[in-house]
This record gives structure tokens, C-alpha cells and sequence, in this order.
């Protein structure tokens, strides 16, 4: 068991013929993922690197391969597109790479997945999702310092979840299953989606949840840990020091009137019971000591 | 990308939402000619300049005559308007724009902007126009109404009329918000605006409604297919070294401190800023070079680090994933013989062939202080800028 993807996880990549996505794709099927397709308009038919068919479509493409995850590749002003080319043809999970979709795509994309209740999408403008034991990377992670186990990662930022899976690996802690749900303002999958998922998940003992400012989705997945959340979780939120009104590089990270400062964000996630890492450097041994404490107290 | 209040207003007038008839003045001369011009028996005399809050700072006058409207004009043109939004030093005034006074009825506040929560663009408006809206959101929620649009369909009718009632408006006036409503939603949508703000949208002695102001910020990511938006952009209003890491691709955000920053990836880049504070530092920039962080890059950010003077000492944090720590460490080594440092320059590498990387920064000749962990080069950095502040 993981979470999102697992061992029966076949994967098509939209974009597989840019650079992007043909050195992830290689990567990807180096570390063990089922790569069963790749989509690019116009070049159906061809095989990439020999093996893996490409389609013109994503329908074709799942029809004759079954696929049932995507990961897109494409750049900015087509991705919109490629998602919902994809949840037409019902992939049931697009997880979106592509960093700088204009908002106001996002904005049509979300509304269109209203009517698909079976898709899930996790992105865009994240690293994606890996589940170690099932050998299954579908994004732009390194593979390498995963390590098989019972820890679930959920992050908003890429290499904030790099630093807590390495750790958690250096500390002998593999991981079930780590994903990056991206810092733009309009996204898919959240933390509550996920936690759902790992509180859930027979095979996840404890999670990390990384955070960073802007937005209220901390202070969601903060009412949703109070509630009903039953295992022990470390957090970390990024920008206490970050100034209100300047925008910190993603485009979901602002203060804007006064509201989604880290300050808010770790106070709601403290009190509804996570242990938070005072500093990045202690991640890992956060979510050690949250494990050694056992099940979720409140206000422990 | 923000732009000025007279852009803004050519937007408005494009998509249909009324605005008072103005120029744009660069001298004193021109803002006499252009009062003239617009022959009213009051005048407004506004300075542009891209914060908020001109009106206190003293960047906002009317004029009695054209004589007068000179005169204001001449004033303010090269004053440091100083704003709550533009810092202690204030902004430079290059720009005034001269519109015609209206008799004014009542004033409103309207704004729209992305709800997070829904997805959807959603339209604030409130009675109480002129002042901070913030401030009355915070202290009478209920005077706060809002309308979130549903992209499949646009701002439809009922939404203006139920916006317009809650306002207390009443005759001609509600079809009136109701068409301005759908032209700003218009202009919203069609430009990729990030927020559309009309602080504040007056009621005239005769019913109709106009803006008096217009700030409009845009999305960065959608710049590529609004040319003639990314056209206004004015880079006297921007940062000199932000404006110039964006022709980098780097993205960069100038903060007050003296240790310079430069890390991979916008989450570890604010959790470095974060870990330099938390030891008692304190960060001169936000700064991320991007998941490659090749040589190239690194050394437009040394470049871009070392144009900031109150920079006493640099903090490198790089996790090698994808790319390994002794190509990254090697790209550090190469930048900074080719910039020649002037700083301490604290590095802290993890990740793949992490200890490869740091033979290499080790045996590089070059002064460079090395760590284990984010902490440790965060109180590191934090002794070679002269300790805490």
C-alpha cells in the first residue's frame, strides 16, 4: 500500500519529446516506473528511445495501453490543454510539472474537472509523486535518496521536500509515499486531500507536511488534523521572515492583507496537534520524535 | 506586474468602465495645458507612482485654475512620495496625471481579484470606499460583499444587482454597476489581471458611476500573450537588481539585511532567509537560481548578490538532486573566481555526491567556509557578517 501511486500505476508522458521531458522520462524508467506511452501531437506512431509508443492523443494513448496516471511536461501556454486533454480521456491521475501556467488557465482547468469526479490532478508547477517500495517515480524527484518505508511526505515546495526525504533516509526512515502538491495559488490535490489518504494508508506510520506562506491551505489542512487526523505529524511552515507584498519566487507565496503569514500557519498547526520543526535542518528528527510520542496528542 | 493608475484607466476606458476625462503630464508645463484642456473648474493633480496610499503621502491635490495645477505639478514632479506601501525612502514621482473633479455623491469601494479557496475570480465591494479596505474588513466583516464568478459563464446581471442593492443603491444607478461589473470582469479576464481595483468607484450627483481610481496588477506567467500589457511595464518603479535577475530568469527579492542568500528552490530559499533570522542574522535577499543551479546562473546571482553594498557575507544552500553536488560545487567555485568575491562565503551542499562536492570547494584555493548542515551555515554566515543584529 502507499498512496496515490503504487505497483499497477502505468504511466503516459505528455511532452515526452521536449528536453524536459525526455531526460525525466528516462530518468523515471531508469528508477522503475512503468512509462507505458508518451503523447506528442503529430509524431504518433514514432517510439521514444526505441521502446516507449508515442500517441497523437491521450484517448488513443490510454486506449491501448491502459494507462491510468499522466504526467505532463508541456510547456506553459499548452499545459492547460494537456490537462484537460487528459481528464477527458480519463486518465485518473495527471500530475502536472509544468511550472508558469498562467492563473487564469488554472482557473478554466479546475472548473472543467468539476464534471470529472474521477480524475485527480496533483500540480501543476510541482516535483510529483513517488512511492519507493512499488519502484514508482512519476515526476522530476531524485529517485535516489528515497528509501522504502512508512513515512509519508506531503510538501508544497520541491526541494523543502528533497531536504525532509533525505533526512528521513539518513535516519533510517524510508518513506510510503512523498508528494509535492506545488506553490501555485490555484492547484489540484491539497494537504487534507493527502492527509485523507495517508490517514488512510495502513502502510503510513507518521507525516511530514511542509508548508509555506500564502493562501490558507495550512490553515485547511490544520482544521482537518484537529478533527480527524489519527497519526503523529511533524511540520514545517517556510517565510517567517518573509516581508508582506513581494511575491517569494512561487507564485502562491505572498502575504497579501495580511493574511498567510507563517506566524498563522504554524500557530493553527500547532495547536491542532502537529509537532513543528523549529528550523529545516529538523525535519527529520521532528517527525522521529512526533513517531517516538505515538499516536497524535493534542497540543502535545 | 504592476502598472500605473493612468494605464490602468486606458484599460478601463478600452473595456467600457467610465472614468473621468484626463492626461498624462511629464512637466509642469504639459500638466498646465492638459488642466487647460480639460477646461473643469476643479482639476486633480495625481502623481503616479506604483504603491498605493498617494492621497495621505500628499501625491494627490486638486487645482483651482490651470495656473494652480502648474504650480502643484511642478511641486511633486521629482518629490520622494512616500507611502505606507513605499518604504522609508519613498518613490520618485516622474509622472502626473491630470483629470477633471466630478461632483462627487458617494463614494464605494470595488475591487476583484483570485479567491484561492474557490479557484474563481470573485468581486469585492464594499460602502465604505476611500479608505483602507483592509481595515474595514478586519473590523466590519459584514460591510464586506463579495460575488465569486464562475469562468463557464462570466459576471452575470444578478450578481451587479445583488452587489448593487447591498450597496444601498437604487434607480438607474444599479444597471450602471451592473454594466461597469461586467466591463471590469471583461477587462479582468481578457488582459490575465491578478487584481482589478476601483478605490474608490464614485456615485456623481446624477446617478452615474465612474472610477476614480484604477489599480490593476497583472500575472507574470501570462505576460507572453498580453504584449501590449507587459508594454507598460515601467522599470523606474521596479527595483534596479530585480529588474535585472529577471533577464536572468532568477528570482530575486531585495530585503534589508547583510547576509546574501542564494539557494535552490523558492521553498529552501525562504526556510534558509528563515534560519538566518532564526540564528539571529538577517537576510539581504530572497534569491532562487532555479533546480539546475549551473555555473551560469550562479554567477549572474553572485553578481546580482554583490550589486547589494550592505552585503557583508554570502550564504550558498544547494541541494543536489537531479544535479549532483560536485557539478553544482564546481559552478560555485567557477563563479566565484570569475566575480571575485569580496565577501565570506559560507556554502552548504547535501544531496548526491555530496562528498565529492565538497572535496571540490575544499581544494578550490578559494576562502570558503563549508557546512554540514543549514543551521550550522546560517550561524556561520551570520559570524562572518559581523555577528548578530
Amino acid at each position: 500500500m502507499s498512496i496515490l501511486v503504487n505497483e499497477n500505476t502505468r504511466v503516459i508522458c505528455q511532452g515526452i519529446t521536449g528536453a524536459t521531458g525526455s531526460f525525466h522520462a528516462r530518468q523515471m524508467m531508469e528508477y522503475g516506473t512503468a512509462l507505458v506511452a508518451g503523447v506528442t501531437p503529430g509524431k504518433g506512431g514514432a517510439l521514444f528511445d526505441e521502446k516507449v509508443p508515442l500517441f497523437d492523443t491521450v484517448a488513443d494513448a490510454v486506449k491501448a495501453t491502459g494507462a491510468n496516471a499522466t504526467v505532463i511536461y508541456v510547456p506553459p501556454p499548452f499545459a492547460a490543454d494537456a490537462i484537460m486533454e487528459a481528464a477527458d480521456a480519463g486518465v485518473a491521475l495527471i500530475i502536472t510539472i509544468t511550472e508558469g501556467i498562467p492563473v487564469l488557465d488554472m482557473v478554466k482547468v479546475k472548473r472543467f474537472l468539476q464534471d470529472k469526479p474521477g480524475v485527480r490532478l496533483v500540480g501543476p508547477n510541482c516535483p510529483g509523486v513517488i512511492t519507493p517500495k512499488a519502484r514508482c517515480k512519476i515526476g522530476i524527484m531524485p529517485g535516489h535518496i528515497h528509501k522504502p518505508g512508512r513515512v509519508g511526505v506531503v510538501s508544497r515546495s520541491g526541494t523543502l521536500t528533497y531536504e525532509a526525504v533525505f533526512q528521513l533516509t539518513q535516519l533510517g526512515l524510508g518513506q510510503s509515499t512523498a508528494v509535492g502538491i506545488g506553490g501555485d495559488p490555484v492547484n489540484g490535490t491539497d494537504f487534507v486531500d493527502c492527509l485523507k489518504l495517508f490517514n488512510e494508508d495502513p502502510e503510513t506510520d507518521g507525516v511530514i507536511m511542509i508548508g509555506e506562506i500564502g493562501g490558507s491551505a495550512e490553515e485547511a489542512a490544520a482544521e482537518y488534523i484537529g478533527r480527524e487526523f489519527a497519526k503523529p505529524i511533524a511540520g514545517y511552515v517556510a517565510g517567517i521572515s518573509a516581508p508582506p507584498g513581494k511575491r517569494m519566487g512561487h507564485a502562491g507565496a505572498i502575504i497579501a492583507g495580511g493574511k498567510g503569514t507563517a506566524a498563522e500557519k504554524i500557530r493553527a498547526l500547532q495547536s491542532a496537534g502537529a509537532l513543528m520543526a523549529p528550523s529545516p535542518t529538523e525535519l527529520g528528527t521532528t517527525l522521529q520524535e512526533a513517531l517516538r510520542r505515538g499516536l497524535r496528542r493534542k497540543n502535545s | 506586474m504592476k502598472i500605473h493608475e493612468y494605464q490602468g484607466k486606458e484599460i478601463f476606458r478600452k473595456y467600457g468602465v467610465p472614468v473621468p476625462r484626463g492626461f498624462l503630464a511629464l512637466t509642469a508645463e504639459e500638466a498646465e495645458e492638459d488642466a487647460r484642456k480639460l477646461g473643469a473648474p476643479v482639476v486633480v493633480v495625481k502623481a503616479q507612482i506604483h504603491a498605493g496610499g498617494r492621497g495621505k503621502g500628499g501625491g494627490v491635490k486638486l487645482a483651482k485654475s490651470p495656473a494652480e495645477a502648474r504650480e502643484l505639478a511642478s511641486k511633486m514632479l521629482g518629490m520622494m512620495l512616500k507611502t505606507h506601501q513605499t518604504g522609508p525612502q519613498g518613490q520618485k514621482v516622474r509622472k502626473i496625471y491630470v483629470e477633471e473633479g466630478l461632483p462627487i455623491a458617494r463614494e464605494l469601494y470595488l475591487g476583484a481579484t483570485l479567491d484561492r479557496v474557490t479557484s474563481r475570480v470573485t468581486f469585492i465591494a464594499s460602502s465604505e470606499g476611500g479608505v483602507e479596505i483592509e481595515e474595514t474588513a478586519a473590523k466590519n466583516p459584514e460591510k464586506i460583499l463579495r460575488q465569486t464568478v464562475d469562468p463557464a459563464v462570466g459576471f452575470l446581471d444578478f450578481q451587479g444587482r445583488t452587489l448593487a442593492y447591498g450597496l444601498g443603491l437604487t434607480g438607474s444607478t444599479v444597471n450602471k454597476l451592473v454594466e461597469l461589473c461586467k466591463a471590469l470582469y471583461r477587462a479582468y479576464v481578457e488582459t490575465d489581471a491578478s487584481l482589478a481595483e476601483v478605490n474608490p468607484l464614485v456615485v456623481l450627483k446624477d446617478g452615474s458611476v465612474v472610477a476614480l481610481d484604477a489599480k490593476m496588477n497583472f500575472d507574470d506567467n501570462a505576460l507572453y500573450r498580453q504584449k501590449e500589457i507587459a508594454a507598460y511595464r515601467d522599470i523606474d518603479e521596479e527595483d534596479p537588481i530585480e529588474a535585472k535577475a529577471k533577464e536572468f530568469d532568477l528570482s530575486y527579492i531585495a530585503l534589508d539585511g547583510n547576509i546574501g542568500c542564494m539557494v535552490n528552490g523558492a521553498g529552501l530559499a525562504m526556510a534558509t532567509m528563515d534560519t538566518i533570522k532564526l540564528v539571529g542574522g538577517s537576510p539581504a535577499n530572497f534569491l532562487d537560481v532555479g533546480g539546475g543551479a549551473s555555473k551560469e546562473k550562479v554567477t549572474a546571482a553572485f553578481k546580482l548578490i554583490l550589486a547589494d553594498e550592505k552585503v557583508k557575507a554570502i550564504l550558498v544552500n544547494i541541494f543536489g538532486g537531479i544535479m549532483k553536488c560536485d557539478v553544482i560545487a564546481a559552478g560555485v567555485v567557477a563563479a566565484a573566481k570569475e566575480v571575485q568575491l569580496r565577501v565570506p562565503l559560507v556554502v552548504r551542499l547535501e544531496g548526491t555526491n555530496v562528498e565529492l562536492g565538497k572535496q571540490i570547494l575544499k581544494t578550490s584555493g578559494l576562502p570558503i567556509i563549508p557546512a554540514d548542515n543549514l543551521r550550522q551555515a546560517a550561524e556561520s554566515a551570520v559570524a562572518a557578517a559581523g555577528g548578530r543584529q
